[in-house]
């Protein structure tokens, strides 16, 4: 009965609130689907950070740290979103560091030239904005408000990537060639952020039912490489697929398989920055400690007096 | 703030003059934290004038929708809008 109504309410668009009764299954799927996007915009702080210090100007500087600051507040966002479910930061915490929920696979390819911050806020930021635009309109209230905010701050993101991008792109032969090597790296991991394709995609028939995502991983990501194309070219940069063509009949680019062998084993632990990703985690959460603790102690000073 | 801090409710006036709207939560063990951290989180890009936070277990709330009638009384008093009441025809500025 509580099922049916519950239905009912996500077939006429009404949002689902904390307080309201859902499906346990529904809420696993947010809890795992939230954690996941929670972590992986903390997580995605790590290979941006690693240029903080290097970066070519006092402006790219200013920005990237910019940049930085807010994938901490996305990430917060979406821990308080993730609470609201009954499950606790700690516990979210926890969770990642024993590696029982995972975030964004990209996170785990290593950021070698300056280039990289280029291609991370173009491609990656853009393909993560695709997704979060569409999810902008899932049912979990929560979910809805926090992608809202994040997609309003989100933009300058991929414009910034962009720019990096076009101004390498129109420099030295050099240059150039760091923006499309950056490019032909980021290219295909990108592609994947989508996930496996829509048959190979075992919980998305539920996700689609319950409309916590509003599209599968094959439009998204038909989606993104639509408007990405034409991005590559103002900017005389080659996509790295000979097999990308448009077509007029679909009305949408064809474009060639993935490596889903090299998907599979990233996911599962073996890409090439897995182990330094979690361990850089682990440190600076044992490392604060002090800090939290420090806090919470005064605080309860404070109310003694 | 230890793992298992408080949860603070942040609410924002966007500008002087304007009410205090609901943006989310932070996490913080005082007063001051709370509010640095609503600061630092909900107002990167000049989003306020002015912040209040208050620990979430303070807020009282109603049901959701599906619950009780609570809002059953504001029903079926339509006398209550302007629109209720019929006005002469040629009548204006009222």
């Amino acid at each position: 009965m509580n099922e049916l109504i519950f239905q009912e309410r996500i077939d006429s668009e009404r949002k689902i609130e904390p307080k309201d009764w859902m499906p346990d299954d529904y809420r696993k799927h947010l809890i795992r689907q939230i954690s996941q996007h929670a972590h992986s915009e903390v997580i995605g702080m790590q290979p941006e950070g690693n240029w903080i210090s290097r970066a070519p100007s006092l402006r790219a500087k200013m920005i990237l740290l910019a940049k930085v600051q807010d994938e901490a507040g996305h990430g917060l966002y979406l821990y308080s979103a993730c609470e609201t479910l009954g499950i606790s930061r700690e516990e979210l915490v926890n969770q990642l560091h024993q590696e029982k929920a995972k975030y964004s696979s990209i996170f785990n390819y290593p950021t070698l030239s300056w280039a990289d911050m280029g291609a991370i806020g173009w491609l990656v930021d853009g393909a993560a904005i695709v997704n979060q635009v569409s999810l902008q309109r899932t049912s979990y209230g929560p979910y809805s408000r926090g992608m809202i905010k994040i997609c309003k701050e989100e933009s300058f993101h991929q414009r910034q990537g962009y720019e990096i991008m076009a101004e390498m792109a129109k420099g030295t032969s050099e240059q150039k060639e760091m923006a499309q090597d950056a490019l032909n790296r980021f290219w295909w991991p990108s592609i994947m952020m989508f996930g496996p394709h829509d048959a190979d995609s075992p919980r998305t028939g539920n996700a689609m039912k319950w409309k916590i995502k509003r599209q599968t991983n094959d439009e998204l990501r038909q989606s993104f490489i639509d408007k990405t194309v034409h991005q590559a070219e103002i900017i005389g940069l080659t996509i790295p697929d000979p097999e990308l063509k448009w077509n007029e009949e679909r009305g949408h680019y064809d474009f060639g398989e993935m490596n889903w062998d090299e998907f599979w084993n990233v996911v599962n632990g073996n890409g090439p920055c897995n182990k330094q990703r979690l361990d850089h985690h682990k440190k600076a959460h044992e490392e604060g400690r002090w800090v939290r603790e420090a806090a919470k102690s005064y605080a309860q000073k404070q109310l003694k007096k | 703030m230890t793992d298992n801090s408080t949860i603070w409710e942040v609410f924002i006036q966007s500008k002087n003059g304007l009410a205090h709207k609901h943006a989310g939560n932070v996490h913080a063990d005082d007063k001051e934290m709370a509010l640095q951290n609503a600061r630092d989180l909900y107002t990167r890009r000049n989003e306020g004038s002015c912040i209040w936070v208050v620990k979430s277990e303070h807020i009282v709330s109603s049901e959701s929708e599906d619950g009780e009638a609570f809002f059953d009384p504001s029903n079926d008093k339509m006398y209550r809008h302007p629109t209720f009441y019929s006005m002469p025809d040629g009548s204006k500025h009222i």
